[in-house]
């Protein structure tokens, strides 16, 4: 089967690790996704409801911190744009593009979802609170050795070690 | 010497050097099968490693190559973001996102590689980050007081522990391979017959590439020890063969106004630099020595770079470190500050007529010297010392 042909894990791994490095030496910061997320909640809910954008604090800290143009206008943003074409390229190269719902054997399509929707919320509020998700906390936060990173990392694996007996059903 | 931005690549450029970087971050997760939600929890059920290899290995050879671009000095590590520590909010975060990765089958980066392709419930799983981003931004009031707990500054794990980056670096490595041979030996467990090493290419380039990344974690040891180390030695400082710049010479570039040609990098304290500093000075730390800022000043195309201190011996320590960080053109003034002021600015004509034509020369010289000197230094207003850009705050995520 054409799908299961994926690059060499270690191979993968170097290749990513090596971009990493070019990251930081170019751009000084490390690679990150969720930071994108959070600059279209802001821009949308400026956008929409700009009165209750310069009242609520998240927001007000948020400009703060980005001071200049639309939060839209981030590094983070435009990368993952790139990925997401990136990432296309790459399925298209390997014949692995199409629409589908991947789900475990024994999972029903509704379980899968709710979970998939559930596990978003969650990433979206873990990721606030970890100042970052598995790129920007836990593998950048590795790189450069920080300690919140790789606290971060270490939570984010081992809950998911501890958790992974009662959601079995969605897998396995 | 990195990073480039905003340096050498504007603010605008980063968003399309970012476009490119993503780009290969995306194709780079889907090509190792971070596209499928089954693969990624496989980690969790023991039937599928790939999150582990690819993740690990990723991690210990960016913090390596880190190592070694800043032991060449390439990259100015004071200059790259190091997420900040906030105790508590980093082990709920870090709690919440394990149970989103079980639940949900992605994590942010790897949903979007999936959602390229087609995943639908990727596409689902982007959808809740938004609304779980927005919950916690209408919540914050509730959220704050945890999500600020804890703040210990952006540390890194060699300022927590009693660890040098080196040996944390070289266990990382150590663990990542142990955890491979581990998961390879754990993936024969329903095979007869366990098989300790396979003598393929693969095999033998991924010990090959653990055994350089091993010995890089220890080779690139932290410059910055070392070289301050060597600027303790004082024999060795006394043995470096150093440019020495007469006090004449200098007091004559002074005169000359030759600020595109020599400038004086002042070691001393900074109250006592502003309060008397030669013409075109600037005032540094040894820390301004290593850093991004102290480098664009010494390297100035032609500009010959003076240390000057109250005594030579300190700027001989202070131009051996900067020789060791492979700085050119670098000069120390005979007998310092003190020499300076004593001979140039302090010059009192000798009693008694000169003996020789060049000493005749040399008093005439000096007493302008003084006088033209004395003015300029008034005139002077001594310049700070480069200023570090403050850190990056703006992170990854």
């Amino acid at each position: 089967m054409r799908e299961e042909r994926y690059m060499n894990p270690y191979l993968a791994g170097l290749l990513l690790g090596l971009l990493l490095v070019a990251t930081f030496y170019i751009t000084g910061r490390g690679l990150g996704a969720s930071g994108a997320f959070k600059s279209v909640v802001v821009a949308t809910v400026e956008t929409v409801a700009e009165g209750h954008a310069s009242d609520a604090k998240f927001y007000q800290e948020y400009s703060a911190e980005h001071p200049g143009a639309s939060p839209l206008m981030n590094v983070l943003v435009f990368e993952i744009v790139g990925a997401l074409l990136g990432a296309f390229a790459s399925g298209l190269y390997a014949g692995r593009v199409s629409w589908r719902l991947e789900k475990g054997a024994n999972a029903t399509t509704r379980a899968r979802i709710i979970g998939a929707f559930v596990g978003g919320i969650l990433w979206g509020i873990g990721s606030q609170f970890g100042r970052g998700c598995t790129s920007g906390a836990a593998l950048s936060g590795l790189a450069v050795m920080s300690t919140g990173g790789i606290l971060t990392m270490l939570c984010i694996f081992g809950a998911a070690y501890g958790v992974a007996y009662f959601f079995r059903k969605l897998w396995i | 010497m990195g990073p480039l931005v905003p340096e050498f690549i504007s603010e605008n450029m980063s968003y399309i050097v970012g476009f490119f970087i993503g780009l290969a971050f995306g194709a780079i997760l889907e090509q190792a099968g971070f596209s499928s939600s089954r693969k990624l929890v496989g980690l969790f059920y023991g039937y599928d490693f790939t999150v582990l290899r690819v993740f690990f290995t990723a991690g210990v050879v960016a913090m390596v190559g880190i190592l070694g671009l800043s032991h060449f000095g390439l990259l100015d590590i004071t200059q790259i973001y190091v997420n900040p520590t906030f105790l508590w909010s980093a082990i709920v975060g870090g709690l919440i996102m394990g149970l989103g990765f079980v639940v949900g089958g992605f994590c942010p980066g790897t949903s979007v590689s999936a959602a390229a392709i087609g995943k639908i419930d990727a596409w689902i799983f982007i959808g809740g980050i938004f609304v779980g981003v927005f919950i916690f931004a209408e919540g914050y009031p509730l959220f704050e007081e945890l999500y600020k707990a804890g703040y210990m500054g952006n540390i890194r794990v060699s300022d927590t522990f009693d660890i040098s980056a080196n040996a944390f670096a070289f266990i990382m490595v150590l663990v990542a391979f142990v955890a491979f041979y581990a998961v390879y030996l754990f993936e024969q467990r329903k095979q007869k017959g366990i098989s300790f090493f396979k003598f393929d290419a693969g095999s033998l380039a991924v010990s090959a590439l653990f055994v350089l990344l091993a010995v890089g974690a220890v080779w690139f040891s932290d410059r910055r020890e070392r070289i301050l180390r060597l600027s303790e030695d004082k024999e060795f400082v006394a043995r470096y063969p150093m440019d020495v710049m007469d006090l004449d010479e200098a007091a004559f570039w002074i005169m000359e106004r030759a600020n595109d040609k020599v400038q004086f990098i002042d070691f001393r304290k900074k109250d006592e630099f502003m309060k008397m500093a030669l013409p075109n000075s600037y005032n540094f730390t040894v820390e301004n020595l290593f850093e991004k800022g102290g480098n664009s000043r010494l390297k100035l195309k032609g500009m010959q770079n003076v240390f000057v201190a109250d005594d030579e011996f300190t700027e001989r320590q202070m131009a051996v470190i900067a020789k060791e960080l492979g700085y050119k053109r670098v000069f120390v003034l005979r007998g310092g500050l003190d020499a300076f002021r004593r001979e140039i600015l302090g010059f009192e004509e000798p009693k008694g007529a000169p003996k020789t034509l060049a000493e005749e020369w040399l008093v005439r010289f000096r007493k302008n010297a003084k006088e033209e000197v004395l003015e300029l230094i008034k005139e002077n207003k001594p310049k700070e010392a480069p200023k570090q850009k403050e850190k990056r705050k703006l992170g990854g995520c």
